[in-house]
């Protein structure tokens, strides 16, 4: 299936290139920069090519192509899942999937290439299983290997691969039992310019911390289940019990995973938070613009809105922005001609605004389209959708846990048309 | 003193270590006009060093250094001899890299590889599971071919292996035998065939890839497991499952009929049973007809749909790719929301999952036209998530819901991205000609937009109203005048020739400007594009047919033009029409006809989705993506017109094993309980008699002198490679020995050592209306899955009737895996069976609750199993046991001191009671006063050491040595009451 892999950073440099089958080239990868160089935009690049002998299937994340050799047919999604799959790895081993430290931990990424695929085959993805196999890096346990000579590389097979719950590793233990839910609930909206709801959803995830002893078996479940339209549920949920019972049952794995990621049912109105008054205005001649943005509470349930940030995309024109913000900084990126305003907390009483004057490019054509501002935003203690977590019952295990539920709503893909 | 003298010793360690970094620039320093090569030189010599040194520390940090070098694609080939004599080294990190390093190489340096081929034979034969596993994976790696009998025997062996891990890498090893040399086929083909039988989830996706890649045609290999493929994919992992799905999808187009003529049939009969409803005879003719699902086919497609709820994004993909392919038309549209869903992931799976819907669209907008708001463009979306975006929501228009659409579209047209907004405006055209009520709509957007600043959006609108007036060229000369006067301000090549174009075909309604731009074009013609100069060709042609005497002159410019233009093609064309249109001596018939050729009526372009043809590829694949039919598609086959036999798919028996885990099975032949205690000799002969019969070159005993031999040679070997790598006769003598070392199987008995009669009450005969369940713990291998413990139930019937279909119904929790008995048809009165399953209990107590079914009732019932039955017997030598233990100290030790029953302190006592309580082997033990058992746990295998030590006035002390500490202090407290106990 796939069968080189190489890592690219974004000023296409190849840092590093594995082979599950016979050593392909790098050559291979001329293709790939040829695209890159027609797409402009790393993001714009196509994520299938097709060459002569090969197919690529790219994936970019945080500034890095991840490019893998394909040479007969696979269904695609198949490489794109696996190729996130690696860089997840990456970031969970690393804090980090950046160039700097695969570099720094080539051996360790090596290893963990190594044990994903066989032959170009996945074979154990899981993080319990290769953090079993491949203990991350510390500073601690790099200290104590370099005085002991013991590795970083276990001997055993981790028992979560034989087992029929692959995800958790036997032998859990722990002095404090924990276990945490977050549901958080991201808000995708498209707004007019007069401020009318184009389009609405919400999307909620449930990230989970389980530091449990044993073999707990958990069961969670909701005040308001209906809520959910469309799940998608981490391995370790009982399908049958969700359908028959509307419940998560699950035997957790170790540590933090994603539960279940779910959208709720397009019948229900979705609240929007804030309002913006925004005229964004370019003059025919003269060539500067005037911009007025305020911002304003709408349905915030009574909490607070925070984390409040306008992100605009200006036209190539725009040359610099002279602008007051009555509360938080902006700030323009001439190379990205990118307009950021990290406005902070909401304050109802007295609403934040951005006014000022746009310099644009003399001779410039005045830009057809107004920019689209996105905005950025976050209530804690607030599940927009009013999605209610009612228990967590444990079985299988005697200890009594702490149990911790948060709810967070945040902004989506929130675009105001302008 | 010693402790300075090791001080001193490594400290004279470093020195030289140190020395030998040093030496190396200035011995470099000699040659340092070689610049770059000889500073890697430099850095390889010293490498070396360090891989040949005595301490593992430096050879570890070299093997690291010579991973760096490989993942930066540096040539390290030239260390392959230092490397390749680390591959047996204890250090499993050090192995790990040099297994890296291995198979990155072997394929370029064969011979030096061949010397290390001994260390993974000998790694086959670990204990270890993981050991074996990572033997094989790296023996199979190495692409050298001379080693290819060796992988096959190791392959088959491992294929028979009792660990699924190592089955599973024995599936993967046979893709790499198969590409090494493809003339291994048909002996692969027997090994697929053996392990597509495998019960394990583990085995299942690796092995189906196997079939994939080797035998993909074989589909008579599937049939009988087709029902267990479908069975085990909800537990299969993730990436199995969609290696499986596909297969599956495959299969299923080869086998069952087609579903979709369903509604059609449906419909016929209920025409004919309406008119015919009185006549009983014909209606039972009828109903004979409509389509019916195969149970197999229906199997699927429920197995699959809550993979649909998977977290993996290929997973949903191929059942949703599966759903579109096999299921009845109104049953598709549950995999929309899923694929909706998929939207919110990365970049690139969005890309895959609106070219796929893009496909599905056009033939069913049904499915995602109440999604459609899913589609909309945001301005942050790259560019070619854009234009699929567009591309759905042109193929979701309909009368209904175009105005939203057209509304949506005038924001993209707008889009700073200009290439976006050319491909909208490409849309809006495709929705007028499609949907004739907005035709006039578009068309004046269109128009409005022909006065746009940007050139490429007045260029496309050009071209699109170009197509559009074509359909309907009556009403609109007013917008050719418009766009007349734009003339002179577009530029773009294909916007010039449009409006030139239609200027030529429908001159005939604005009569007098077409000849003033014609004019204008013979002005500027040099210096037009080559299509601009096509076109003004045409249209000169076209006046001088129509208008004749204003523009015979003009046309007889261009056309004199035309003929010394720099390209043959305009050349070409202007001698073309010059002898059509002029009539002269030399022109035959044609003249004629020129009127009719050229200014006959035209076809209007039909608009057409760039996915319309798409289909004929399977969805999800990469060929579709591409469009292009990719190295390897298997191209999926119609529906048969009649299905194939069915009964194929039966499977008769549950067979026993036998092949997989043969000592597994012999355990479990012996029925009766007088036997278990001669079991153990018995299978030695037929060891024995087994190992002779398939082999005769080497029986036991040879096997194990060669197995010393081995390590002579391995010895003999290692310290010769550098010298002396090629000669042949060496090698191949070297190869046999090999290939003997693989036929000498090496395995672990383990039989119950005990069989209990502990009878459990599973249903009592009052609340069971007259049926009762009693269960017993058997204590044999499970035969149905190892990881399973074995269950027997013994059903009687108490009541005066018979009672029919006994079964297993639903469980809870829902995942329990257990293996049910097959249906009991009926019991007699007073009748009682006996029938065993098989129970996964994950290692834990927790009650396995269930539903007893008959005919007619359904009783809930639980087996609730003690933490000694959880566990198998695992035979041991004391040492064994001892450094086991050792290994398992600290949190993983429980231990108490207990009090014994006076009765209880005789070794056979103890013996008896321990093995009432817990089903594990007793170990045989030097010392009087300590008794030792082990066994390992059922699922996980984890191993459970107990140990009695007796101390003085029947006290003892009880220790259990597990990981599993949760089931070490149940069993603690069960072998404290037993032995308590008289």
């Amino acid at each position: 299936m796939i069968h080189s892999l190489f890592l690219i950073n974004h000023t296409g440099d190849i840092f590093l290139e594995k082979h599950w089958k016979s050593v392909i080239s790098r050559s291979v990868c001329d293709y790939f920069f040829e695209a890159k160089e027609k797409a402009g935009d790393p993001e714009n690049v196509p994520p299938v090519l097709q060459t002569p002998h090969h197919y690529l299937i790219t994936i970019y994340r945080g500034k890095l192509f991840l490019l893998s050799v394909i040479q007969t047919e696979v269904p695609p999604l198949f490489v794109i899942e696996f190729l996130h799959r690696v860089a997840d790895t990456f970031q969970d081993y690393f804090g980090e999937c950046s160039e700097g430290v695969i570099k720094d931990n080539v051996v360790t990424v090596y290893e963990l290439l190594e044990e994903m695929l066989d032959n170009g085959f996945p074979l154990a993805t899981e993080s319990n299983v290769l953090k079993e196999m491949i203990k991350p890096p510390n500073i601690l346990r790099s200290v104590v290997n370099t005085l002991t000579g013991s590795s970083n590389v276990g001997d055993t097979l981790p028992t979560g691969q034989l087992s029929n719950i692959p995800w958790r590793r036997a032998g859990v233990k722990y002095t404090n039992n924990e276990a945490y839910f977050d549901v958080i609930e991201e808000i995708d909206a498209i707004l007019d310019k007069s401020g009318t709801t184009v389009f609405a959803e919400i999307q909620g995830v449930i990230e989970a911390c389980v530091r449990l002893t044993g073999m707990p078996d958990l069961t969670l479940s909701f005040m308001n289940p209906r809520l959910l339209d469309d799940v998608s549920f981490h391995p370790c949920v009982r399908f049958k019990r969700w359908e028959a019972e509307r419940v998560l049952s699950f035997i957790p794995p170790d540590g933090n995973f994603t539960l279940m990621t779910y959208h709720v049912s397009s019948q229900n109105l979705v609240a929007i938070p804030v309002y913006v008054k925004q005229s964004i205005s370019f003059f025919e001649s003269g060539s500067c613009g005037r911009l007025d943005i305020t911002l304003g509470p709408k349905q915030t349930m009574g909490k607070m809105v925070e984390g409040l940030t306008v992100t605009i995309h200006m036209p190539k024109t725009v040359l610099s922005a002279n602008l007051t913000a009555t509360q938080g900084n902006y700030t323009y990126d001439l190379a990205t001609k990118v307009l950021v305003w990290d406005i902070g907390k909401l304050n109802p009483q007295k609403l934040p605004n951005l006014k000022g004057s746009l310099s644009v490019q003399a001779g410039a054509p005045k830009p057809e389209e107004n920019p689209s501002l996105n905005i950025g935003l976050k209530i804690q203690q607030l599940a927009i959708s009013g999605l209610k977590v009612s228990r967590l019952d444990m079985y299988g295990e005697k200890y009594k846990p702490f149990k911790g539920v948060k709810y967070v709503t945040k902004a989506g893909k929130f675009q105001v048309r302008t | 003193m010693s402790t300075g003298a090791l001080y001193n010793d490594q400290g004279g360690a470093e020195t030289a270590v140190e020395a030998g970094t040093e030496s190396a620039p200035t011995s470099s320093s000699t040659g340092a006009a070689f610049g770059l090569f000889s500073a890697d030189f430099k850095k390889n010599e010293d490498l070396k060093e360090m891989l040949e040194s005595n301490k593992e520390s430096h050879k570890l940090e070299a093997m690291k250094r010579v991973v760096g070098l490989i993942a930066k694609g540096k040539n390290a080939s030239e260390l392959f001899p230092a490397v390749v004599k680390n591959v047996a080294s204890k250090n499993i990190e050090l192995k790990k890299l040099v297994y890296v390093y291995l198979v990155r190489y072997a394929e370029e340096q064969q011979d030096l590889a061949l010397l290390s081929i001994s260390t993974f034979q000998r790694a086959l034969k670990d204990p270890n599971q993981f050991i074996r596993a990572s033997a094989l994976r790296v023996l199979s790696s190495i692409r050298v071919p001379i080693i290819v009998p060796i992988m096959m025997l190791a392959i088959k062996e491992a294929a028979a292996d009792l660990s699924p891990y190592v089955r599973k890498t024995s599936a993967h090893a046979i893709q790499k035998l198969y590409s090494l040399d493809a003339d291994q086929k048909e002996q692969l083909i027997e090994v697929i065939e053996k392990l597509l039988k495998d019960k394990s989830t583990l085995v299942a996706g690796s092995v189906v890839m196997a079939f994939e890649e080797v035998c993909p045609d074989r589909i008579d290999l599937i049939h009988k497991n087709y029902r267990k493929l479908c069975n085990l994919l909800v537990d299969v992992e993730e990436w199995g499952q969609v290696v499986i799905i596909s297969m599956l999808t495959r299969y299923a187009r080869t086998q069952f009929t087609s579903p979709w003529k369903e509604d059609a049939v449906f419909d016929e009969n209920n025409e004919k049973a309406f008119y015919d409803s009185d006549s009983e005879e014909k209606k039972g003719q009828t109903e004979s007809k409509p389509y019916i699902m195969d149970p197999d086919h229906r199997l699927l497609l429920r197995n699959t749909k809550p993979l649909l709820q998977s977290r993996n994004t290929a997973v949903v993909m191929s059942v949703a790719q599966l759903y579109w392919h096999l299921a009845p038309k109104h049953e598709v549209s549950i995999v929309t929301k899923s694929l909706v869903r998929l939207l919110r992931s990365h970049r690139e799976v969005q890309y895959i999952v609106l070219q796929n819907i893009a496909t599905m669209s056009i033939q069913r907008k049904g499915m995602f036209e109440p999604f459609m708001k899913s589609f909309y463009v945001r301005s942050t979306d790259a560019t070619h998530i854009k234009t699929l975006k567009l591309e759905i929501l042109t193929n979701l228009a309909n009368e209904a819901n175009i105005s939203t659409i057209l509304r949506e579209f005038q924001t993209y047209v707008k889009s700073q991205d200009k290439a976006f907004a050319a491909a909208t405006i490409q849309a809006i055209g495709r929705c007028a000609t499609n949907i004739s009520e907005v035709t006039d709509t578009c068309l004046n957007g269109l128009v409005l937009l022909l006065s746009n600043r940007d050139e490429t959006v007045v260029a496309e609108s050009v071209v699109v109203i170009k197509k559009l007036l074509q359909t309907q060229p009556t009403q609109h000369s007013e917008i050719i005048k418009h766009m007349a006067k734009l003339f002179d301000n577009i530029t773009v090549p294909m916007a010039r020739a449009s409006i030139l174009w239609l200027m030529g075909e429908y001159c005939e309604r604005v009569p007098k400007i077409a000849p003033d731009v014609l004019r204008k074009m013979a002005k500027t013609f040099t210096t037009e594009e080559d299509i601009v100069k096509l076109q003004t060709v045409n249209l000169a042609a076209k006046l001088y047919l129509t208008n004749s005497k204003q523009t015979k002159l003009l046309t007889q410019y261009i056309l004199n033009l035309g003929k010394y233009d720099q390209n043959y093609d305009i050349r070409d064309r202007t001698r073309f029409i010059r002898q059509l249109i002029v009539p002269n001596e030399k022109s035959g018939a044609l003249n004629k006809y020129a009127r009719r050729i050229l200014l006959a009526p035209k076809p209007a372009p039909v608009l057409e989705s760039a996915f319309k043809d798409r289909d004929r590829f399977q969805l999800g694949t990469l060929s579709h993506s591409l469009n292009i039919k990719a190295t390897g598609y298997q191209e999926l086959s119609d529906w048969p017109a009649v299905a194939p036999d069915q009964s194929v798919r039966n499977v008769e028996v549950i067979e026993p094993v036998k092949e997989w885990a043969p000592l597994v099975g012999k355990a479990k032949q012996p029925k009766s309980d007088d036997k278990f205690y001669s079991d153990e000799e018995e299978e030695k002969d037929e060891e024995e008699s087994e190992s002779s019969g398939s082999d005769d070159s080497s029986s036991s005993s040879s096997s194990s002198s060669s197995s010393s031999s081995e390590g002579l040679f391995y010895d003999f070997m290692l310290p010769c490679e550098l010298h002396d790598t090629d000669s042949t006769s060496l090698l191949s003598l070297y190869l046999f020995i090999n290939l003997l070392l693989c036929l000498s199987a090496q395995s672990q008995v383990t039989t119950p050592s005990f069989s209990p009669v502990k009878t459990y009450e599973l249903l009592h005969h009052m609340s069971g209306k007259g049926l009762a369940a009693k269960y017993h713990f058997p204590r044999q291998p499970c035969l149905y899955q190892p990881n399973m413990v074995a269950v027997q139930v013994i059903l009687t019937n108490c009541s005066d009737h018979s009672l029919e279909e006994i079964h297993i119904g639903d469980r809870s929790p829902a995942s329990l895996n257990i293996h049910c008995f097959n249906t009991i048809e009926r019991l007699e009165p007073e009748a009682s069976v006996t029938v065993s399953m098989g129970i996964d209990f994950s290692d834990s107590t927790q009650a396995a609750n269930f539903q007893l079914c008959t005919k007619t009732d359904q009783f809930s019932v639980s087996i609730q199993p003690a933490v000694g039955e959880l566990l198998m017997p695992s035979s041991m030598t004391e040492e064994e046991f001892c450094k086991d233990q050792g290994k398992l100290l600290g949190m993983n030790e429980t231990s108490a001191t207990i009090t014994m029953a006076t009765a209880n302190t005789s070794s056979l006592a103890i013996n008896k009671q321990l093995l009432s309580v817990a089903n594990v082997g007793v170990v045989s033990s030097s010392q009087n006063n300590i008794h030792r058992f082990a066994g390992r746990t059922v699922s996980s295998g984890a191993l459970v050491l107990v140990s009695l030590e007796l101390r003085e006035s029947s006290t003892a002390l009880l220790t259990i040595n597990t990981e599993k500490s949760i089931m070490a202090s149940m069993l603690l407290r069960d072998l404290k009451q037993a032995l308590a106990m008289a």
